[in-house]
């Protein structure tokens, strides 16, 4: 199979799930608004947790609240491309595909093409509304390289990850199961705090999580003062790893299926 | 038609309501569970907020399991406008119409469900707290007012499901304004008192919204003990929030059976 069949499947997958994610206000509107409810949210609404002690962040509490958000938005614009695979299961439109693609392997490459767009769409809007309302960024050019291009990692492997989901599960009913992980996951980070502030069982789950890695290097780029950047990027290249194999299982059962 | 004919219609439809929410256990479960959850990861998150001169208890999981009786509540919109919504699209309100039933006993009968849901919602949370150690300032009568609070915000929220959903006729319509309650309660005093929030902008729009009053009435049973004020400005919204969406409610009926 030649890679210029893949690549033109990936571009019309990829096209189409662009162009219905952004002409249904329905899809397109609560993408954005969600993130911008959890920074206004967190950043406006506890901004006064750095004053307690042993919170030490220079950068500000909006900044240390902007590294969660951009995360969550990468995250959540992979899980919810995620949804679309499930909803073109249910109308019917991916079996259609599934017969008619000369490479089915790019109908994974054009999920991911439409969830990166999105994840770039959302962390844009969310990143120019933090700017106008106080983020500071002390890091340089290479940190926020090092930050953007981590997130959108995450963002490749939310999608992986919910693709093989949808592609064995193909209903919309499974949107629960694709979401509800990737919630946990996020909010067993030390979101609000940092790590050392946790307490319970949460303190106990952010140590396992690999998202706690994820969130401290976003944080450490942003304040200038990089930390944990090749252990967190070792973790998220190697659950995007997996999530390859993961959606690729996927993409055989649905092959089966059709 | 008479007292007795309308309490049995009522009774009917009440009956088919409990029993229909009950019988969903996706409907139930995570009514109940997600604010669990989110109870439980804001414990062990936010705990050292605790430590900010002038936070009322030392002990989060106690101020934030208020939050987990209103944002239950919010599941009531989402489980009331998705049965009210469904018995449009399958044509169920549709032969209902055709009968002599009353507006008023269809409407009040749709509440049972709601009412349910939130009383499975309020002991629950009720009971976790109690397990985990939570302390009830107003004892007994005041865990009591806790679920009659707890009843009014499920009744209100699940009147704005069933209007939207009676106005839109679809279940789409309901997930889509479910997002804009679920912004309500963040844009509130949720996660701090709303003395102690910082930013001024986001100390206003917790003042003026209702959803902090709420919060903070049921917050008052358990960390202060009977404080009026918080009470009756809880009640106050709740009520309100209550009768102005099942006015709206009604009204959207009425014009979805005209439209019948």
């Amino acid at each position: 199979m030649s890679r210029g069949s893949f690549t033109s499947v990936a571009r019309a997958v990829g096209w189409r799930n662009i162009h219905n994610w952004v002409s249904n206000p329905a899809l397109f509107v609560p993408s954005l608004l969600f993130p911008l409810f959890f920074f206004m949210a967190f950043a406006g609404g506890l901004s006064r947790v750095d004053s307690v002690p042993g919170f030490d962040y220079d950068a500000g509490y909006t900044t240390f609240v902007y590294g969660f958000v951009l995360l969550q938005t990468s995250a959540f614009g992979g899980v919810f491309t995620s949804f679309g695979i499930a909803r073109d299961f249910e109308s019917g439109f991916s079996r259609r595909l599934l017969l008619s693609a000369e490479n089915r392997g790019g109908i994974i490459g054009g999920y991911w093409l439409a969830g990166l767009t999105r994840a770039l769409m959302s962390i844009t809007v969310i990143t120019a509304i933090a700017l106008l309302t106080g983020l500071h960024i002390d890091g340089g050019v290479v940190d926020l390289a090092g930050l953007y291009v981590l997130v959108l990692v995450v963002n490749a492997f939310a999608m992986l990850a919910g693709t093989g989901v949808a592609m064995r599960l193909r209903t919309m009913q499974a949107g629960p199961a694709i979401q509800v992980p990737f919630f946990l996951l996020l909010f067993m980070a030390p979101v609000w705090v940092p790590y050392d502030l946790l307490t319970g069982w949460v303190d106990t789950a952010a140590a396992f999580n690999p998202f706690t890695l994820v969130l401290e290097a976003n944080r450490g780029f942003l304040a200038g003062d990089p930390t944990k950047v090749l252990p967190a990027f070792l973790v998220v290249l190697a659950l995007v790893s997996v999530s390859l194999l993961w959606a690729r299982g996927g993409l055989k059962s649905a092959e089966r299926a059709a | 038609m008479s007292r007795s004919s309308l309490a049995l219609q009522v009774g009917v439809l009440a009956r088919r309501s409990v029993v229909r929410t009950l019988r969903q256990p996706a409907m139930v479960i995570p009514a109940v569970l997600f604010p669990l959850i989110l109870l439980s990861i804001n414990s062990g998150g936010l705990d050292s907020a605790t430590r900010i001169p002038g936070f009322p208890t030392d002990s989060y999981f106690q101020f934030a399991l208020a939050l987990a009786f209103v944002q239950g509540a919010l599941f009531s919109s989402n489980s009331a406008g998705t049965n009210v919504a469904s018995d449009i699209e399958s044509g169920f309100l549709n032969r209902l119409a055709l009968t002599p039933l009353r507006r008023l006993a269809l409407m009040l009968g749709m509440l049972g469900g709601i009412l349910a849901l939130g009383l499975i919602q309020a002991m629950t949370f009720l009971g976790v707290g109690w397990v985990f150690g939570a302390e009830f300032e107003a004892g007994i009568p005041g865990a009591l007012t806790i679920v009659a609070l707890s009843l009014l915000i499920s009744l209100g929220f699940g009147c704005i499901g069933a209007f939207v959903a009676l106005r839109a006729g679809n279940g789409e319509a309901v997930q889509g304004a479910f997002p804009l309650l679920f912004a309500a309660l963040f844009l509130s005093s949720m996660s701090l008192p709303r003395n102690l929030i910082e930013n001024d902008w986001f100390q206003t729009v917790a003042t003026w919204n209702p959803v902090s009053y709420m919060l903070e009435g049921i917050r008052s049973l358990m960390i202060e003990g009977w404080d009026p004020e918080a009470l009756a400005l809880g009640f106050a919204c709740a009520g309100g929030i209550a009768l102005l969406s099942l006015l709206a409610a009604s009204s959207a009926l009425r014009t979805r059976m005209v439209r019948t």
